[in-house]
This record gives C-alpha cells, sequence and structure tokens, in this order.
C-alpha cells in the first residue's frame, strides 16, 4: 500500500438502496494515482451505481465515501441528451471546464474524431458520440477518470486503440481509473485490481487472484475462469430479490 | 427627454429583452415554460400584495414569485402529483386568490387590463431604475452560474460527478425567474411575461448552431421585438404587452421561412 497521499477515492462499506432495495451494499475499495480498478460482475449487480457512489451522484448512501480530488473526468453508461439543445462538439467538450483550443484538438485527435469538432452533437452516431465522450473526459487531464463502458458501440479495432490509449493516459497523467468493463480478457490485462460486484463486493484482488477465486468462476462460468485460472470451488451463498445475500 | 411616456417605455423594453433573451434560452432548454407561467400569475398577488401594502410592486413580486417557486420545491416532496398538475395548481390557485384580495380592495383603483398585458403609461422613472439596475444584476449572476446551470442541463450527473453543484445553480436560477417576472411585470403584464421569455429564444433556436448563438439571437430578437411592438402599441393604441409578443411571433415565423429557404438553397 502507498502513502494515504494517492489515494483519490475511498468507498468505506458504502451502499445505496430505493426503499428498501439495495442496489448494492458493503462496497470498500479505493483508487490511487496511476492505479486502474476494473468493477466485474453481471448485469444488475451495482457496478454503475458503486460508479456513483464513488462519483458523489448519489448523497443518500450508507456507509462512507470520500473524495479527495475535483479533477474528475466522467464517461457515463447512458447519457441522455436533450437533442433540441444546439451543441457542437466543441460546445461539448468545454461543458464542464474551460479548455485551450489545442486541449480540445488533443483530445479529439487522440480519441480519433478531431474532424467532428463543429459537427452538432446529435448527428453523430453512436460510437463517435462514444469517442467524444471519452475525449471530453480525458482532455481536461483529471486526477480520477471513471469509465463505464466507455468502448460501448465502438468498432473492434478502435475498442483496442481506446483501451490502449487508456493505459497510456494513466500513465501519462498519473492519474487513478475506475473502469467498468465486460471485456474480461481486457479487464485481467491492463487492470491493477478487480472487484467483483454481485450486489456486494464476492472478491477483489490482482486479476490473477480474482480468476482463480471461486465467486468469480461462479458468476461468469466455466469459460471466463479458463482466461486465466483453472481452479474450481463452489459458490457458497445466493442472493435474493431485495440484494440480500443467503449462505447455502 | 424620460419626461416623454414612450421613451421610458423603450428604455424599460430593451432592458428587459436584454434579460429576458438568456434567461429565455434556459427556460426552453429546461422545460420551464410552465414554471415560468406559475410564477408570473403568482405574481398578481405580489401586486395586490404591493397596492394594500403600499409597497414596491417589483420588490412584492418578487418576493412572492419566490415563495411560490420555494412552496412548489417543497410539494414535489411531499405529494406524489405529477409536475405540471402542481404547476397548474399553484398558477391557478395564487391567481384566483390574487383576483379575490382585489374584490376586497374597494378602496384602491385596479387596471387589471394593464395588470394582466402591460401598460406603457404606466412605466416611471423609478422602474427604469429598478429595470436597469435588477436587469445587469440578474445577468451578471446568469454568468456566474452559467457553467454549472448549462452543464447540468446537458447532462445533470455529469455536472455533479465533476464538481460543479448544479443544485446550487438551480435554485440561484429560480431565483433569477422570479426577478425577472418582478422587473418586466408592468410592461409585459403577468399574462405574456413567459411569451417574452420563449418565443424570441424559440426564435433564436431556429436559427443558431451554439448554445451562445441562441443567447445572441434571442437577445436581439427580444430587442427588436420590443421596437416594433412598441411602435405598433403608440400607432394603433393597443396594450404594450400583446403588441410585443406578436412581434415576436413576427419574427418566429419569419425565422422558420429562413430554414425553409436554406434548405431550397441546399438541395
Amino acid at each position: 500500500m502507498s502513502s494515504n497521499q494517492n489515494i483519490l477515492v475511498k468507498l468505506n462499506e458504502a451502499g445505496f438502496r430505493i426503499k428498501d432495495k439495495w442496489l448494492v451494499k458493503g462496497v470498500s475499495l479505493q483508487i490511487e494515482k496511476g492505479q486502474i480498478v476494473t468493477l466485474i460482475g453481471p448485469n444488475g449487480s451495482g457496478k454503475s451505481t458503486t460508479a456513483k457512489i464513488a462519483l458523489g451522484i448519489y448523497k443518500k448512501i450508507d456507509g462512507e465515501v470520500k473524495k479527495y480530488t475535483n479533477k474528475v473526468g466522467y464517461v457515463p453508461q447512458k447519457i441522455s441528451i436533450d437533442w433540441t439543445l444546439p451543441l457542437r462538439v466543441r460546445d461539448f467538450m468545454v461543458l464542464t471546464e474551460n479548455l485551450k483550443d489545442e486541449d480540445i484538438n488533443e483530445a479529439l485527435s487522440l480519441t480519433g474524431v478531431i474532424q467532428l469538432k463543429n459537427k452538432n452533437l446529435g448527428d453523430l452516431s453512436g460510437g463517435e458520440f462514444q469517442r467524444v465522450l471519452i475525449a471530453r473526459a480525458i482532455s481536461k487531464k483529471p486526477d480520477l477518470l471513471v469509465l463505464d463502458e466507455p468502448v460501448q458501440g465502438v468498432d473492434f479495432t478502435g475498442e483496442i486503440a481506446l483501451y490502449k490509449l487508456i493505459k497510456k493516459i494513466t500513465d501519462e497523467l498519473n492519474c487513478g481509473i475506475l473502469l467498468i468493463s465486460h471485456d474480461l480478457h481486457t479487464v485481467m490485462s491492463a487492470t491493477d485490481h478487480v472487484v467483483c460486484l454481485n450486489g456486494h463486493v464476492c472478491c477483489s484482488g490482482s486479476p490473477i487472484d480474482v480468476a482463480k477465486n471461486n465467486e468469480y468462476k461462479a458468476l461468469f462460468g466455466e469459460q471466463a475462469s479458463q482466461i486465466l485460472s483453472r481452479y474450481e470451488h463452489r459458490h457458497d451463498h445466493i442472493h435474493t430479490s431485495k440484494g440480500e445475500i443467503k449462505k447455502n | 427627454m424620460l419626461d416623454d411616456f414612450f421613451i421610458r417605455a423603450l428604455i424599460a423594453g430593451l432592458g428587459i429583452a436584454i434579460v429576458t433573451g438568456p434567461l429565455g434560452c434556459f427556460v426552453i432548454w429546461r422545460r420551464l415554460s410552465y414554471f415560468g407561467d406559475t410564477l408570473a400569475h403568482s405574481a398578481l398577488l405580489g401586486v395586490t400584495l404591493a397596492y394594500s401594502l403600499e409597497f414596491n410592486i417589483a420588490f412584492s413580486v418578487f418576493i412572492i414569485s419566490s415563495l411560490i417557486a420555494l412552496i412548489l420545491i417543497q410539494l414535489q416532496k411531499r405529494t406524489n402529483l405529477p409536475g405540471d398538475a402542481l404547476l397548474g395548481l399553484l398558477a391557478h390557485s395564487s391567481l384566483a386568490v390574487g383576483l379575490v384580495v382585489i374584490g376586497f380592495l374597494t378602496f384602491i383603483r385596479f387596471d387589471i387590463m394593464g395588470l394582466l398585458f402591460g401598460d406603457i403609461l404606466a412605466v416611471t422613472v423609478d422602474d427604469l431604475l429598478i429595470i436597469w439596475i435588477g436587469g445587469p444584476l440578474i445577468l451578471l449572476i446568469l454568468k456566474l452560474i452559467w457553467k454549472p446551470l448549462f452543464a447540468s442541463t446537458v447532462n445533470y450527473e455529469l455536472a455533479e460527478a465533476e464538481g460543479l453543484n448544479p443544485d446550487r445553480a438551480k435554485a440561484i436560477f429560480t431565483i433569477l425567474m422570479a426577478g425577472i417576472i418582478a422587473i418586466s411585470i408592468k410592461m409585459v403584464g403577468l399574462l405574456l411575461i413567459t411569451g417574452m421569455l420563449i418565443i424570441p429564444a424559440a426564435m433564436a433556436r431556429n436559427i443558431s448552431s451554439s448554445p451562445q448563438g441562441m443567447v445572441i439571437f434571442s437577445i436581439l430578437g427580444g430587442l427588436l421585438s420590443v421596437v416594433l411592438g412598441l411602435f405598433t402599441s403608440l400607432e394603433f393604441n393597443t396594450s404594450s404587452g400583446p403588441s410585443i409578443i406578436a412581434a415576436s411571433l413576427f419574427l418566429f415565423i419569419l425565422s422558420l421561412l429562413n430554414i425553409k429557404q436554406s434548405i431550397k438553397l441546399k438541395n
């Protein structure tokens, strides 16, 4: 463990519920400078919710969250923008922070969408918009990047290039990244710390440790666990519809 | 020069248009036109209060409109009724209560038409002062909260995640809305203030491709509507509010034609 000054955000037994239904519960994790922390887990396991807790979007939470920086870049999983707003890509780039034109150009070039700078945001395709979202998040040179399935809708070659870019940016800016991804190959190869969620933290650790873990295997099945591990264990608990955990 | 009622009305109207331009853009972007209506309707209560307590009209309208906005926020938290029903409830009940109170104040002669639709004869030098001090103040505050307000208009979660405090910006914007209604009520009238906010901004939307562009066109459209409307009002002896709004409608229709022409040119 490195010194406390490197911690960007820290969750301690954090959870969020709507009425009595828990979306996620008892999550403890921390993200440090230069570190890529990845959240994995099946649909509805609370990955996006955990990201939103870490970002401070959800305020009425259980447990504790401490954010040590305000220089944050966020690529949300779902974004609903009112397309009747007259908004060009260049206007969207400076949405939360004023940037120099050269910084805008650099970020748009890195994600390969510089030619779209003067286009209306509503006219972009899904993949193009995703690249603009990533460009916007990195252009402000944040301390903490939160990327919620950042390459959804991006073509295959673009996906690999963007993940390489994300890795490069972490090294250059020495920022911390909270990544949510379904691509286990990418997760396992580029990540420092994996947190496996299923309404709570099933297991966490280095990618190799997690791949060996029984709960990871139970969640993702035979094939996924064979990516890095051949260990076999039994899942020792089940999840109820209210997000509670019952031991077998 | 300020002795001339028409010059006073013109200076007042131009001062209002500069402020309604940018605020109107946010009213359209954030879909707040019914919210604006509700605040404006409640202004009648503010006016009656001002008359009965011999208070400044703009000030008491500002207080009452802010109060109604606060009540709305509380109602939203405490009931399951949809937003538009709550807005309608507050708009019509405050208008009704205002009219009932007027009925009691038999000792004061009210110009109801003037209240509802604006009266250029009513603009005093004091009103000019309020408009030209209050207006720039509203614009200055809007400029200060522009970033968080605009960012949260585009996407609330992005603004919140990246540390812009959108809730505070929204609360301040609500107060600015009460402010613009307070300073423009005499001129435009309480039934038509929302028109002054929305129509120039809607016109601007048709001909602009960036947020800043829309704000500028919205201000220009408002200024032109005031000039056109007031000259019409003078010429044909019509109420100032409807004349200004009709002029802005005219500009809106022109902006639609402009789009059709440019489409033709492209083809």
